[in-house]
């Protein structure tokens, strides 16, 4: 069933819901340990007071209206009371420093705030100075808000409620309708900042057509109807959450579920057997090492039993759930045992019971990760997006599911390579242009409508799509082959006990990398191996650690060596860094990605001690706290030199 | 748009009053002839040196022990013996220097034992858990999960604390005195141990139970740096005698408290 808007505002189809499913639940948000819960009807209503509370305080058409906080309910209907109204909403990433809030919501003009709760309030506060335009502050809880200065303070609940008093009045009930009525799907919807791998964020603008026309493609491409059930726990500020938690909810009419706090999503995910799921690799990755590193404290026969079962799983899990032919009818039935006895627990202790279609984008997942999910029995999916294409590029058809790729060109979009090998794309969903940077904007789109999505990729002989990496960052080795930086580190991060990597090479003789240990797994290896740690640093340091490290990089460079045009760039020398790399200090994005560039500039002196064949070296580092406050460490990092393998010579056909 | 800037503190009215207290076990003197008042709504600090007398004189607060001399008025009302029972159904509720929990029990069930003494239906009806018991205890339920929420620990609600780290458990701890909808809570070094980051927690907690639920704080602490941003007044014990008394900036300038936190030279 392809699900078509009637509509062509948010809020419109919001109201629309509230005709034709009134009863059936929109929003969940478990507080207070219960899962309070809004149908279509009450949802309609409190996003129609909402709006005429928020004209009170005068927001009107083409104001800006940030949203700062994490996933509840009352912070998604403030994106569509601000629809209402003709306001743009602009959510922020609520874990950014003051200063970035700052420079978003400055570049935005933002008049109007709305947050989750005194910690943002606070933020704001901070730099009030840098923010001119901002005239009101709302707050969703208000615990510590009490004795603040209320005259330009509110919490959403009494506007709410004082919204609610209004629209009683027939004058107010009918200009609001106008209101509703005025919006039309050529209007902006949303400006979304990129969290920018370089340099600062920009605003990519939305129209509801293309927000609507995006979130219909997933819509029907995945046949998603109002019985299904989502968790919303990414930011808010990201375009996936966006389609899928706000957009793709309200055109299809399925539930959003808000969890109890950032710390209990797997919890709240079991218990509400969501059926539609969307992960960062990361995430998945942090549900298995968990369950792996569990698995090591149980009985030896519960540990026998997983083993025996993964491991058939592994064989024939994939075959079974992409219905191959050729299973015999013993590892059907002890599939099916497998089932009963660990498969389905597992499933259930992910929160995957209910699970119609997993999707994970965002950064490369290892193969061995999206086998194992595949395998007990989960249709994870990869799926290629950007959000300037409102998400969709490319994504996984049913039974076409490979990990090494991103899939098929997603419905209504056309893609083509250009000669240096970047990927194109042109939808529907294509934004209208970076907010106040058309000089951004006409370097990223083409004169026909096409956008540079910054990606280097290649399709392959049976049509699907492979991204390299960043096009900008694939370089060349002094003797000349190809160093992709990303799919090295990518390969390193599938080790449960990397967490991040760094590769270097680009005009250098050799690669060389940084790694970061998984403070959890390698923790955990330590704990069972008897070797004791007080901090990250002195765990990082450690000879065995290395050893360990050493083995996996050695693996990866074996695989490198027998992959066409990739040999040249095994990895030479390797450190393990004395600190986590860290969105607070820059050296991450808000989304996690590293910042490469940044990250040589900050550890140059480690960089000069990989190239000059020195094995250790005294490092000092400036770190930032969560609160703003500085500190220094230093350390003592060692360096290793690695074998290298012997190069099959293949040329690689269509990369960059 | 700014927090009010330290707000001015009305003469408000006194909520305890310890009058001329002195403590001895047998010949050693834990406290003599000390004298203060705790006022409604206020944040009040004790310090002093190690053995100065701090916890005592928590202990005669919530009656644990009984002044040799001298009296204690709460809420207008002179005793000179009570029973920790009692200062508990008075409305003092405190929390330990050492954690003090149920580390078999969850963090939940820890914090509803805080409302046993609010539980009014008798033994015989909690063990059916049916009827009038049942919908006692949903209430109960309720005021705890406010709890869980306004100290932000849903994430441990069914783990067992003594698997939590220690600076989690202080708050089940303090979160179980709060369940007790004290008027008086008695904090005993809330941040002992704790890193800098879980202090900032803890402060910014024990404001906001002050100001959201208006409750009157006394507490211990040996961070000189929390008590000063924290309290609106501070009494100073130095070996069982009061030597200072006022708002911090006053008790900084002391010359009394610097000698006996710095030393003097002899």
């Amino acid at each position: 069933m392809a699900v078509t808007a009637r509509e062509d505002t948010f809020p419109k189809l919001i109201a629309l819901n509230a005709q034709i499913r009134p009863a059936r639940t929109a929003f969940r948000h478990k507080d207070f340990g219960i899962w309070q819960s809004w149908n279509w009807h009450d949802v309609h209503e409190n996003v129609r007071a909402f709006a005429a509370g928020l004209q009170t305080l005068g927001l009107k058409r083409g104001d800006k209206l940030a949203i700062l906080g994490s996933n509840r309910p009352r912070l998604y209907w403030s994106m569509a009371a601000a629809q209402w109204l003709g306001a743009i909403p602009i959510p922020v990433y609520s874990d950014s420093v003051a200063e970035e809030i700052a420079y978003v919501l400055a570049h935005a003009e933002v008049t109007h705030a709305v947050v989750q709760d005194q910690e943002q309030v606070d933020k704001l506060l901070s730099v009030i100075d840098q923010l001119p335009t901002l005239v009101h502050i709302l707050y969703d809880k208000e615990r510590g808000l009490r004795d603040y200065d209320h005259t330009r303070l509110h919490a959403i609940d009494s506007l709410i409620e004082q919204g609610r008093e209004l629209c009683r009045q027939d004058a107010t009930s009918s200009a609001i309708e106008h209101e509703l009525q005025s919006g039309s799907g050529a209007d902006l919807a949303i400006i979304l900042y990129t969290s920018g791998t370089t340099g600062r964020p920009k605003g990519v603008m939305l129209t509801h057509d293309n927000v609507v026309k995006a979130a219909e493609i997933g819509c029907s491409f995945d046949k998603l109807t109002d019985n299904d059930e989502i968790l919303a726990y990414l930011p808010i500020a990201w375009v996936g959450d966006h389609i899928f938690s706000y957009a793709q909810g309200i055109l299809a009419g399925f539930c959003v579920n808000c969890p109890e706090s950032p710390e209990t999503v797997v919890e709240d995910r079991r218990e509400i057997g969501s059926t539609y799921v969307f992960a960062p690799p990361r995430i998945f990755e942090n549900l298995l090492t968990l369950t792996m590193v569990r698995m090591e404290d149980a009985s030896p026969l519960k540990r026998k039993m997983f083993r025996y079962f993964l491991d058939l799983a592994n064989r024939v899990g994939e075959k079974i759930l992409n219905g191959d032919a050729d299973v015999s009818a013993l590892d059907r039935i002890l599939y099916g045992l497998g089932n009963a006895l660990v498969y389905a627990p597992l499933r259930n202790r992910f929160g995957f019971t209910k699970i119609k279609v997993g999707y994970t984008a965002g950064e490369a997942i290892g193969p061995e990760l999206f086998r194992f999910y595949r395998s007990i029995g989960v249709n994870l999916k990869q799926l290629y997006g950007q959000t300037e294409a409102a998400v969709y590029v490319t994504m996984h058809p049913d039974g076409e599911i490979r990990a090494d790729t991103v899939g098929r060109p997603a419905p209504q979009i056309e893609i083509r390579i250009d000669e240096n090998g970047e990927v194109l794309y042109r939808s529907p969903g294509v934004f209208v242009g970076y907010y106040k940077d058309d000089e951004k904007t006409a370097a990223t789109k083409t004169s026909d409508g096409f956008v540079r999505s910054g990606d280097a990729g290649f399709f392959e002989p049976g049509g699907h799509l492979k991204i390299i990496d960043r096009a900008k960052d694939v370089g060349r080795l002094t003797d000349g082959s190809l160093f992709p930086p990303k799919y090295i580190e990518n390969k390193l991060k599938f080790y449960a006990n990397i967490k991040e990597a760094v590769a270097f090479g680009d005009h250098r003789n050799a690669v060389t990398c940084f790694i970061n240990i998984d403070l959890v797994a390698v923790g955990n290896w330590a704990e069972r191996h008897n070797i004791t740690y007080a901090s990250y640093q002195e765990l990082a340091g450690h000879p065995l650690v290395y050893d360990m490290i050493a083995r996996h990089v050695d693996e990866v460079n074996r695989s490198l060596s027998m992959e066409p045009g990739m040999g040249g760039a095994q990895i030479q020398r390797f450190l393990i860094l004395h600190k986590e790399l860290d969105a607070d200090d820059g050296e991450l994005t808000r989304t996690q990605k590293v910042r490469r560039g940044f990250i040589a500039e900050r550890y140059a002196p480690l960089i000069v001690a990989l190239y000059d064949g020195t094995r250790e070296t005294d490092v000092s580092t400036e770190v930032t706290f969560e609160d703003g406050r500085k500190g220094t460490i230093s350390a003592h990092v060692h360096i290793r030199d690695m074998k290298i393998y012997p190069v099959t010579p293949t040329p690689l056909e269509n990369a960059a | 748009m700014r927090p009010f800037e330290n707000p001015v503190i009305p003469q408000r009215e006194t909520l305890l009053a310890v009058e001329n207290v002195s403590l001895a076990f047998g010949g050693v003197k834990a406290l003599t002839d000390v004298s203060f008042d705790i006022r409604k709504g206020e944040i009040r600090a004790i310090i002093g040196p190690n053995g100065a007398g701090k916890t005592s004189m928590l202990n005669c607060i919530n009656g644990f022990y009984h002044p040799t001399h001298g009296s204690i008025t709460f809420k207008g009302e002179k005793r000179r013996r009570m029973r920790p029972s009692a200062a508990a159904r008075g409305g003092i509720a405190r929390t330990f220097q050492n954690v003090a929990l149920f580390k078999g029990m969850s963090t939940l069930d820890n914090i509803m034992t805080g409302r046993s003494l609010k539980m009014h239906k008798g033994f015989f009806w909690q063990m059916l858990r049916y009827g009038p018991a049942l919908k006692e205890e949903a209430g109960h339920r309720r005021v705890v999960e406010d709890i869980i929420d306004f100290l932000e620990i849903q994430h441990i609600r069914r783990t067992p604390v003594g698997k939590l780290p220690y600076g989690l458990q202080k708050r089940v701890e303090l979160g179980r005195a709060l369940a007790m909808e004290p008027e008086l809570l008695l904090l005993d070094e809330p941040m002992a141990g704790m890193n800098l980051e879980e202090k900032e927690d803890m402060s910014r907690f024990i404001l906001d139970v002050n100001q959201h639920f208006g409750t009157t704080i006394a507490l211990i602490e040996h961070d000189m740096g929390v008590v000063m941003d924290l309290s609106d007044r501070v009494v100073v014990l130095e070996y069982g005698r009061k030597i200072a008394d006022g708002t911090p900036q006053e008790v900084k300038r002391d010359e009394k408290v610097v000698a006996a936190y710095l030393g003097v030279a002899h």
